[in-house]
């Protein structure tokens, strides 16, 4: 190869090297402890009222770590370990103390066909086995496809359950119809009936647990503890991650509407807003590819109070998000190359709890 | 060049009849395709060039090309722990996919005999089932 060649393929390498990353800037305040060791997907996980904590395994574990030690939860259904499919969030019901109830979601073959899609199951942690098992959703059809499930879970102030299932690889299909499931957030009440006031429970043949249409993949989904209202990420195309607050009835846009191109680069819409669908709160271009998200609403971390977290797994850091009227004004990197960031939870104590690949939990701490 | 040129040119016309010659392995490269926009393409890209320090190349890569076995075990069963590809360590797990035997063999071929990789002695579901974790 001659010179002219050589200098013209390290330009083309240096410009796709430079596309590739973002220019969020890398914050040195912080650092880090492993509170839960050498874990692989940590893909959910909560605390017990007795802080010991549980984790959720992508491959289909259910760990629980009490004092420096992880026991396998007994009884965890089988899940569906495909593509981006397994055992996912985690979460308590806001009386766990009273009632015991744990609510999970994965990806199961339940029913017909073959694949697997999106299910929501409770079940009571009883000696270390899962017992009362309920399946309460189990989004449909089955697909052999490996992307979007989704899926979050959270509870809002009134105790309503909100959940995520991504669209399945069917973007043409799932997100913009709701008679279909996928591309959606559900809201069920805490034992899975669907509540009265469900924005589509008199439009015929939807869904009735719909709560809102046209996300493509949201893998992030948290209470904004400063007004109540409900904040979803969701992976968007090449170029389109987007921050959403959710609103009941609400078209997020979800192929018609996109800040994204197809990973080849090629354009599927030209179109970044339309009439009637949601605009993101924000976007992110180069992708991030987000998952899990977490405001800081403790006094442990002076000066960060009120930012939302978003973990990227794929340039593996914990983007602390500066907020001002309702918009992000400043992005920056913690734990900058750690590895990929996938659950991140304020715990009880008000320290910041991060679920990362191949590493494990750990906990943020501000450099003094 | 020309030599360099020739080389390129013959391997090109090579991979052209054989799988031409092969329409059982063309088949397979085309259901190979589907699988790796499903599971694959997220982190390797559609060119097959990776990202830097996170996701290795398939696209002109030594690992894939060279180590026949090891790249089948890694889309059968996953992979972690650190691998050098073209001189460069990667220490990012890949999580296992959970793929049939025929869907290894499919996007192996696909990803052996795409861009500028060509593989002459295909995959088959046989020699993955052979291969244990």
């Amino acid at each position: 190869m001659n010179y002219k060649a050589l200098s013209l393929l390290f330009l083309l390498l240096f410009t796709f090297v430079s596309c590739a990353q973002d220019k969020n800037p890398v914050n040195t305040n912080n650092d880090y402890e492993v509170i839960v060791p050498k874990l692989s997907i940590p893909w959910g996980f909560v605390f017990l009222p007795d802080n010991s904590i549980l984790i959720n395994e992508k491959e289909g574990k259910m760990i629980h770590f009490k004092d420096g030690k992880k026991t396998n939860v007994e009884g965890v259904p089988e899940v569906y370990n495909r593509g981006q499919g397994g055992l996912l969030d985690l979460a308590l019901h806001p009386n766990y103390e009273e009632n015991g109830w744990l609510y999970f979601t994965y990806a199961s073959s339940e029913g017909e066909g073959s694949g697997g899609n999106t299910a929501l199951m409770r079940a009571k942690l009883k000696d270390n086995k899962l017992v009362e098992k309920q399946l309460l959703y189990k989004a449909t059809p089955n697909t052999t496809k490996g992307q979007h499930f989704g899926s979050r879970i959270v509870f809002d102030n009134d105790g309503y359950l909100f959940f995520s299932a991504g669209e399945r690889g069917e973007r043409d299909i799932n997100p913009q119809d709701i008679t279909r499931d996928n591309g959606k957030i559900y809201r069920l009440n805490d034992d899975g009936t669907v509540p009265s006031d469900n924005p589509f429970v008199n439009t015929q043949n939807a869904k009735k647990a719909i709560y809102c249409y046209g996300n493509r993949n949201p893998q992030g989904m948290v209470l904004n503890p400063f007004n109540g209202e409900l904040w979803e990420h969701e992976h968007g195309p090449r170029g389109g991650d987007e921050i959403n607050i959710i609103k009941a009835g609400a078209n997020y846009g979800w192929p018609v509407i996109s800040y994204g191109i197809n990973y080849s680069g090629t354009k599927f819409t030209d179109k970044t807003a339309q009439e009637g669908m949601e605009q993101p709160l924000h976007y992110w271009d180069p992708s991030i590819a987000p998952s899990g998200m977490a405001f800081i609403s403790s006094d442990k971390y002076p000066g960060w109070k009120g930012d939302l977290l978003v973990g990227s797994l794929k340039f593996e850091y914990l983007d602390k998000c500066v907020l001002k009227d309702g918009k992000v004004v400043k992005e920056e990197r913690l734990l900058d190359g750690l590895g990929r960031v996938r659950t991140v939870h304020q715990g009880p104590d008000g320290y910041i709890y991060v679920g990362i690949e191949n590493l494990g939990i750990v906990k943020l701490v501000q450099k003094k | 060049m020309y030599p360099i040129l020739i080389i390129l040119l013959s391997l090109w016309s090579c991979n052209e009849s054989n799988t031409k010659q092969n329409p059982e392995l063309q088949k397979s490269i085309e259901r190979g395709a589907v699988v790796y926009e499903d599971f694959c393409m997220q982190c390797h890209l559609p060119e097959g060039k990776g990202v830097p320090k996170a996701f290795p190349p398939l696209d002109d890569s030594d690992y894939l090309m060279k180590k026949r076995n090891e790249s089948i075990k890694a889309v059968k069963y996953g992979l972690s722990g650190k691998i050098t590809v073209n001189g460069q360590t990667y220490n990012t797990a890949m999580a296992p996919l959970g793929l049939t035997d025929e869907e290894v063999a499919d996007v192996m071929n696909y990803i052996t005999n795409s861009w500028s990789n060509t593989n002459a002695k295909m995959i088959t579901v046989e020699e993955v089932s052979k291969i244990q974790p």
